[in-house]
């Protein structure tokens, strides 16, 4: 489904992501954790072509991304109708509803009449508890509802892999749980995902691999059992005791 | 809401009441002979702006003024034994400022009309004009009456307004200044112009326009006279002697004949005392005006509006995504309508592009406001586009949408959000900017206003009712805005600080 080829990012001088190869299956959770600064979200945001990239390949749901495509390109925006994305701060369009930020897209970009668009959001709301909420605007949610929102906004979409990059960080610790109860059903439902956390526990719940990144690179790429408690690098062993003594 | 009107309405008489109710303190009555003699010195108001032969700056040497007018009111002053000393003032404005005391009389092209004389003393007069109507040469106008049906173009405040006003069906055109009457004549923008001889025979029949004629005999014939302030008798009676003692001993002549406006009507005493024009009052005649002129203001301003609101917008869209050549293109846009004044942007619409295209007044009015506000809306939405937060665009992208669908479904309606508040702002401001258009002949609120004061002699009433017009357009307006605001505010509401 996605397989990641000698990829590289430089900013000026500084090396972003350096020689990353990956590949991830289809149904595959990826649990993608590592020190801030590390690259986690570039890798993430790299996928989908939100970040370009210097050199290497990218080859995800039946696209090859390589360096310099023109934003433009229709074969990016064809990309991004199977590859959903929600971000740490959910950016919801705050001039919509709730239905109407789910609608939007699947209407402009492929077309679909609003009223078929309508009833399919409204399952996605009903799917992610949020059935009752389809008129109100996002300023009249909550963090959590907001998200919760803007993954239904990205599964309207019918995306094959979906990223999430630290969707769960701007939110409450008690909004925490409604948003990564959605996440784990996407997993049981067997979608392709990828995403950015700190939340060890729910890593461990959901993932079926742990990627531990650092400094550019996949320092350590495994089940999740064996990476956090046994641990093979310094990075890796590092990082999670920090966690832990938290 | 509506009491929210009365309200500011009421507040706005009583301060207007208050100004008129006369803070200013006049200067002391009759005693302005002996105040000039004490001084050794006469100070005469005049407008430079009227231009040459009258009152003019020496092209030769633009610090000294000279013209046939100060020569006059030099030789008047040496006959009463003292120095004249000319003092700056606005030509509309020259009968109140006399009254006012900026200056001891006025000489600069007054006629002697009933109006006038009601309200200040008038000397003998030193020059006699004739009223001269100009046509294009071929047509077959010989007088006002034949022109019934057409447009009639003049300055504003001369004695050729009323006079065009006095023959029912001519539609008086009013200009501000010499050349643009002449100009829009020669377009066949109007069929006639009416002004005094001097005026016609400099700017209007002269080589320089060889499709102009005039015709031959005066319309009417008018005089030019000294303004003295009401009271000054003994001074009236100075002057009209210095005046026929130079009529008397050749003096007169020799310096009109100096300016070359020695003629045949000078030898050709006792004319008619001018033209009365007819008795205004605020009938609901003038009421239809002043409503007429409001719609007039409105619709220049929404239609300015709808060329400014998109054409903004694509200039802000052009600066701030488009390459660098747009970008630059957008910018020099909006620096060069931003950066020169709309007034002259009018112009240069309505006169100078006239033989490319032939806009009316109220289309050219209307493009050139609509096009200078577009340059400031482009800035209005440029800096709403950029407060739009970084990731809005990038979801947007991620969803899979083109640049023109985020544009078009994501930052426009966001910012348009944004710019609410400004924009309602700028239009209120457009409306009253508006007034600007009467430079190019339209008669508009503000005009309207400046008419109808010099009908009824007085600024009270015309300016209150002007007033009221533009609040009762541009309140309702700012109210509509404010509920769109308010239903759209969402997160936008304020924060407590």
């Amino acid at each position: 489904m996605i397989s990641v080829r000698t990829l590289c990012k430089r900013h000026g001088a500084r090396a972003v992501l350096e020689q990353v190869s990956a590949d991830v299956e289809r149904g595959e959770t990826i649990a993608i954790v590592g020190p801030s600064g590390g690259g986690k979200s570039t890798l993430l945001r790299c996928l989908n072509y939100l970040e370009t990239f210097d050199e290497g390949e990218i080859r995800i749901a039946g696209t090859t991304l390589v360096p310099r495509m023109s934003r433009g390109d229709v074969r990016l925006r064809e990309l991004r109708t199977r590859v959903g994305m929600v971000f740490q701060q959910f950016n919801l369009f705050p001039h919509l509803t709730a239905l109407d930020n789910i609608t939007l897209a699947p209407r402009v970009v492929r077309g679909i009449e609003r009223a078929r668009a309508e009833e399919r959001a409204r399952e996605l709301l009903d799917k992610v508890h949020l059935g009752d909420r389809a008129g109100a605007f996002p300023h009249e949610l909550s963090g959590g509802q907001q998200q919760r929102v803007a993954i239904a906004r990205a599964l309207a979409q019918e995306p094959e892999v979906m990223l999430f990059d630290e969707p769960t960080s701007a939110l409450d610790p008690e909004m925490r749980d409604e948003v990564m109860e959605v996440i784990r059903d996407l997993a049981k439902g067997g979608m392709t995902m990828l995403v950015v956390t700190h939340e060890m526990q729910f890593a461990s719940d959901i993932a079926s691999r742990v990627w531990v990144i650092d400094q550019g690179g996949i320092a350590e790429d495994g089940a999740p059992a064996r990476v956090i408690e046994e641990p093979r690098t310094e990075v890796a062993r590092e990082f999670f005791g920090r966690l832990r003594r938290r | 809401m509506q009491r929210l009107l009365v309200l500011v309405v009421l507040a706005l008489l009583a301060l207007l009441a208050l100004l008129a109710s006369g803070c200013g303190k006049e200067p002391a009555r009759g005693a302005t002979l002996a105040e000039v003699r004490q001084r050794g010195e006469i100070t005469w108001g005049s407008d430079i702006a009227g231009g040459e032969p009258y009152v003019y700056e020496d092209p030769e040497d633009t610090s000294r003024i000279i013209g046939f007018e100060v020569d006059i009111m030099e030789a008047i002053a040496r006959r009463l034994g003292v120095r004249a000393k000319r003092v700056q003032g606005h030509w509309p404005n020259l009968v109140p400022s006399l009254e006012r005391g900026d200056f001891d009389v006025i000489l600069n092209g007054l006629e002697a009309t009933p109006e006038r004389r009601e309200r200040i003393l008038l000397s003998a007069p030193y020059f006699i004009y004739g009223q001269t109507l100009a046509i294009r040469k071929g047509d077959p106008y010989r007088s006002l009456f034949d022109l019934t049906g057409h447009a009639v173009g003049t300055l504003s405040q001369t004695q050729a307004v009323d006079i065009i006003n006095l023959v029912k069906g001519v539609e008086p055109r009013i200009y501000e200044g010499n050349e643009e009457p002449y100009q829009d004549l020669e377009r066949g923008r109007v069929d006639g112009v009416l002004l005094d001889n001097i005026i016609a025979d400099r700017y209007g029949c002269t080589p320089k326009r060889p499709q102009i004629t005039c015709v031959p005999y005066d319309v009417a014939r008018g005089v030019y006279v000294v303004g003295i302030r009401a009271g000054d008798d003994e001074l009236k009676a100075a002057i009209d002697g210095a005046i026929a003692a130079m009529r008397a001993d050749g003096e007169l002549e020799r310096i009109l004949r100096r300016a070359s406006l020695w003629d045949h009507r000078q030898a050709e005493p006792d004319t008619g005392t001018g033209v009365k024009a007819p008795q205004r009052a605020i009938d609901p005649e003038m009421l239809g005006q002043f409503l007429t002129s409001a719609w007039v203001t409105l619709e220049l301003s929404v239609l300015a509006f709808l060329i400014a609101v998109p054409l903004g917008l694509l200039l802000a869209i052009a600066r701030v995504y488009g390459s660098l050549p747009v970008a630059v293109a957008a910018r020099v846009y909006i620096e060069l309508f931003r950066g020169t004044p709309v007034l002259l942007q009018l112009y240069v619409l309505y006169y100078g592009l006239a033989s490319v295209i032939s806009l009316g007044p109220i289309e050219a009015g209307v493009l050139g406001l609509g096009l200078n506000y577009a340059a400031y809306e482009a800035e209005v939405y440029r800096g709403a586009l950029l407060a739009i937060p970084r990731g809005q665009p990038e979801a947007a992208r991620a969803l899979g949408m083109s640049p023109l669908q985020t544009l078009r479904h994501v930052m426009v309606p966001q910012a348009l959000r944004i710019a609410l508040p400004p924009m309602t702002n700028d239009f209120v401001s457009l409306l009253k900017d508006s007034s600007l258009v009467s430079v190019i002949a339209v008669i508009e609120l503000t005009k309207r206003m400046t008419i109808a004061s010099s009908e009824l002699r007085g600024w009270l009433l015309p300016g209150l009712m002007c007033a009221a017009l533009y609040l009762v357009l541009s309140f309702p307006l700012s109210e509509l805005a404010r509920r769109l605001e308010r239903r759209l505010a969402g997160d936008q509401r304020p924060h407590a600080l």
